[in-house]
C-alpha cells in the first residue's frame, strides 16, 4: 500500500494497466513527450514507445474519432480531454458514434474506450479550465462516467473503466490532483462502476457528492458533528448509479442534501433528487436541497469562490433541513 | 519522404466518347474484370431505381438517392482487397451489396428495421454514416491501428463535397496524415449539398487542393468514368499498402437525381445541366466502352439487368418478411452489461403496451 496523490495513482493506474494488456493505447495531446500537462502518463512514451503512448494532433473530436476506428481495428484506447472545457468538440464524436456505435451493429462490436479528463474549478485558471461538464456525458445514451474523489479511487475507477467492455468517461478532480494524498494499493486495482462509496457513516442527514465536492462535504459533516450525525454519501460513478446505496442512504437519515460543482439546472444533482422524490418519499423527513454552482459561465477566478459550493453554503442548506 | 506536388487539376478519363475522344485501357484489366465491373455497376443502378420506386409504393422509408455515383462506388471499391475497410456516408449505402451482402439487409436499413444493422467486422464494412463526415476520423483510426498491428489492411472512406466543408472531414485527414494512415479518402464531388453548390462550400479552385495542405498526394478523376476510378484508387491503395500513406482522390460528376426523396431539385438545380448529365450518365457510357470492345451485346446485358432485378425482388421480399423487431431491442443493445434499471423499464413497458391491447 503506498501513498499516492491523486495524480500518482492515475499514473500508476496507467503503468499498471499498459503492462497488464498489450492493447491498451494512450492517446491525446501533449501525452506522450511531456508526459501531459499535468503528468498524469508521465513515463508512459519512454516505456511502452510513442506508438502506446501518443501525442496526437491538437484536434479533440479527431482524438475520439479515430478512437472508434482504433476500437475497430482491435485496440482499447484511452484519450485523454486536456482541460474540461477543451472536451466540448468531441461532443459531436461521444454523441453521434461512441454512445450508438456498439447498438448500431446489434451489439456484435464492441468500443471498449475511456476518455479522461481533469475536470472542475478552483485552481485560479484562465477561462474554459474551470468546468463541471458531468452532465453532457452522463445523459449520452451508451457511455459511462466516473467521477473519483480519493487516490485509490482515481487508480481503480480508471482501471474499471479501461477494462470495460464500453465507452467510459473519468473525470478526475484537477483540484484535487496534488492536494489530495491517500493510501493505493499497489499493482492491479479495480473499483467495480456502478458503485458507491460510503465516506462517512451518520444518522441523520445525508451530503451526497462526488469529485471535489467529497472532501468538502466532509469538512462540512465535521463542522455539524456537535448538531447532527451526518453521512455522506460519494458516488463515484454517475452512470450506471447505485440506486440502492442513494436510498438505502436516503431511507436511515431521511434527509439529504446533494452537491455539485457544474450549474444548477438539470445537473446531475437534479436526476439525484428526481430519483429521490419518486422512490423514497415516505422516507423523507423534508425537501431534497441542492447546493450547486449558479447558472452562470464559470467566473473569473478573482471571484470563483463565491461561485464554488463552500462549506458555509453547505452547512446552510443543511441546517436549514434539520431545522424543517 | 515523397515530395508532394499539388494536387492535379486536370480530370483523369479512360472511356471516350466513342466518337473524337479515343477509348483508353487500364493495364492488369482483364476482360473477365471488365464484364464483372459491369455487373456490378449494374446492380448498384438497379438497387437504387427500385428503391425509390419502393419508396413511392411506401416499402422503404426516405432514401437517399445515388444514380449515376455508381462508377465512384463500383470502380473504387474494386481496387480493394476483402480485408480492405470500407467507410460509406448514406450515399455508399448498397456499397455492401459488391461484397455479397444481401439486398434485404440494406433495404431492411432504409426500413428502420435492426435486420438492417451488421457488425462491422463481417463484412469490413462500417455503418452507415448519416452524420456528415463525422465517419472520416474512424476510417483515420482504423487504417492507423491496422498499420500499429504491422497488417498491411487499408481503409476507404467515401464523402461528398459537402463534408469537405466539416470539422471531422479536417481532423480526420489530418490524423491520417499525421499518422501515415493507410487511407483512401474518396470525395464524391456531384456539385450539390441539397441545394448548396460547391462553389457555396469553398473558396478553394477544387477540393483536391486540400490534400496539398495534409501533406498527401491528390488526385482528380471523372467520376462516372468507371476505370479511371478503378485506375485512380488503385494507385492510392498501392501507396497505402507501401507505408506511404493517405490518398485524396476527387471524383468529379453531377447530381443528376435528387438528394433524396424527400427532395425536390427543381428549385434550385440547373435542369439543362442534369438532361446533360443523364445523357453521359456513367452505366450507359461503360456499357458503350463494352460494346466498342465487343464485349457486350443486348442478350447479355438484358441477362445482368435480369439478374439484378431477381436480386432485388428477393431483397424486398426478404426484408419484408422479418418479424417485427421486439421492444426488447430498445434495451439490449446499447451496453455490453445493460444497467439493472433496463430491464425493470422494459418489464413496466411491456406490461403497459399488454395492457393497450386488452
Amino acid at each position: 500500500m503506498a501513498e499516492l496523490t491523486l495524480l500518482e495513482a492515475v499514473n500508476d493506474c496507467f503503468h499498471t494497466e499498459l503492462e497488464r494488456d498489450e492493447s491498451v493505447i494512450v492517446m491525446g495531446e501533449d501525452v506522450g513527450r511531456a508526459g501531459g500537462v499535468f503528468r498524469a502518463t508521465a513515463g508512459l512514451r519512454d516505456r511502452f514507445g510513442p506508438d502506446r503512448c501518443v501525442d496526437t494532433p491538437l484536434a479533440e473530436a479527431g482524438i475520439l474519432g479515430t478512437a472508434v476506428g482504433l476500437c475497430m481495428a482491435g485496440w482499447r484506447p484511452v484519450c485523454e480531454m486536456q482541460y474540461d472545457a477543451f472536451s466540448y468538440p468531441c461532443l459531436d464524436q461521444l454523441i453521434t458514434h461512441v454512445g450508438r456505435y456498439r447498438w448500431r451493429t446489434g451489439g456484435a462490436m464492441a468500443f471498449p474506450l475511456t476518455i479522461r479528463m481533469p475536470y472542475g474549478g478552483g485552481v485560479r485558471a484562465p477561462e474554459l479550465h474551470d468546468d463541471s461538464p458531468e452532465t453532457y456525458y452522463v445523459h449520452t445514451p451508451g457511455v459511462k462516467v466516473a467521477i473519483p474523489s480519493t487516490a485509490a479511487d482515481a487508480k481503480g475507477l480508471l482501471a474499471a473503466a479501461i477494462r470495460d467492455p464500453d465507452p467510459v468517461v473519468v473525470l478526475e478532480p484537477k483540484l484535487h490532483y496534488r492536494t489530495l494524498r491517500g493510501h493505493v494499493p499497489e499493482g492491479e486495482y479495480v473499483v467495480p462502476l456502478g458503485r458507491a462509496r460510503l465516506a462517512r457513516e451518520g444518522s441523520d442527514l445525508t451530503i451526497v457528492a462526488y469529485g471535489s465536492m467529497v472532501p468538502l462535504a466532509e469538512r462540512a459533516a465535521d463542522e455539524l458533528a456537535q448538531e447532527a450525525s451526518v453521512e455522506v454519501l460519494d458516488v463515484r460513478t454517475l452512470k450506471p448509479l447505485d440506486e440502492e446505496a442513494l436510498l438505502a442512504s436516503a431511507g436511515k437519515t431521511g434527509r439529504v442534501v446533494i452537491v455539485q460543482e457544474a450549474p444548477r439546472t438539470c445537473g446531475y444533482a437534479a436526476e439525484l433528487a428526481a430519483i429521490l422524490a419518486e422512490k423514497a418519499m415516505l422516507d423523507l423527513r423534508g425537501p431534497v436541497l441542492r447546493v450547486t454552482g449558479y447558472d452562470v459561465p464559470y467566473p473569473y477566478w478573482q471571484i470563483e469562490d463565491a461561485y464554488m459550493p463552500s462549506v458555509a453554503r453547505v452547512l446552510d442548506a443543511a441546517r436549514k433541513l434539520l431545522e424543517f | 519522404m515523397a515530395q508532394v506536388l499539388p494536387g492535379e487539376r486536370e480530370l483523369r478519363r479512360v472511356i471516350g466518347d466513342g466518337e473524337e475522344v479515343p477509348d483508353g485501357e487500364v493495364d492488369g484489366l482483364e476482360d473477365t474484370d471488365l464484364l464483372e465491373l459491369h455487373r456490378q455497376l449494374v446492380l448498384l443502378r438497379t438497387y437504387d431505381e427500385r428503391s425509390v420506386v419502393y419508396h413511392r409504393q411506401g416499402r422503404i422509408g426516405t432514401y437517399a438517392i445515388f444514380w449515376n455515383h455508381e462508377a465512384m462506388q463500383v470502380g473504387s471499391a474494386y481496387a480493394l482487397a476483402d480485408k480492405d475497410w470500407i467507410f460509406p456516408s448514406y450515399r455508399e449505402s448498397a456499397i455492401g451489396l459488391l461484397r455479397g451482402m444481401p439486398a434485404s439487409t440494406i433495404l431492411s436499413w432504409w426500413r428502420g428495421h435492426p435486420a438492417g444493422w451488421w457488425n462491422p467486422a463481417d463484412w469490413n464494412l462500417g455503418s452507415i454514416c448519416v452524420p456528415i463526415g463525422t465517419h472520416v476520423p474512424h476510417a483515420a483510426g482504423l487504417a492507423w491501428g491496422k498499420r500499429l498491428h504491422g497488417e498491411d489492411t487499408c481503409a476507404i472512406v467515401y464523402f461528398g463535397d459537402g463534408a469537405t466543408s466539416e470539422g471531422a472531414f479536417h481532423e480526420g485527414a489530418n490524423f491520417a496524415g499525421v499518422m501515415r494512415a493507410p487511407l483512401v479518402l474518396f470525395c464524391n464531388n456531384n456539385g450539390w449539398a441539397i441545394s448548396t453548390p460547391v462553389e457555396a462550400q469553398t473558396a478553394a479552385d477544387t477540393l483536391v487542393d486540400k490534400a496539398v495542405g495534409y501533406g498527401i498526394p491528390g488526385v482528380r478523376v471523372d467520376g462516372a468514368d468507371v476505370l479511371a476510378v478503378y485506375e485512380a484508387t488503385r494507385g492510392a491503395v498501392a501507396r497505402a499498402r507501401a507505408g506511404e500513406g493517405p490518398t485524396f482522390i476527387e471524383a468529379v460528376t453531377y447530381r443528376a437525381a435528387p438528394h433524396a426523396t424527400a427532395d425536390d431539385p427543381s428549385a434550385y438545380i440547373d435542369l439543362a445541366r442534369v438532361e446533360e448529365e443523364r445523357r453521359g450518365e456513367c452505366v450507359g457510357r461503360f456499357e458503350g466502352y463494352l460494346r466498342r470492345l465487343g464485349l457486350l451485346d443486348d442478350e447479355r446485358a438484358e441477362a445482368v439487368r435480369a439478374e439484378a432485378a431477381d436480386a432485388m425482388r428477393a431483397g424486398i421480399a426478404a426484408a419484408e418478411a422479418e418479424p417485427p423487431a421486439d421492444v426488447s431491442l430498445l434495451f439490449d443493445r446499447t451496453f455490453a452489461d445493460p444497467p439493472a434499471s433496463f430491464a425493470i423499464e422494459l418489464a413496466e413497458l411491456r406490461r403497459i403496451r399488454e395492457g393497450e391491447r386488452g
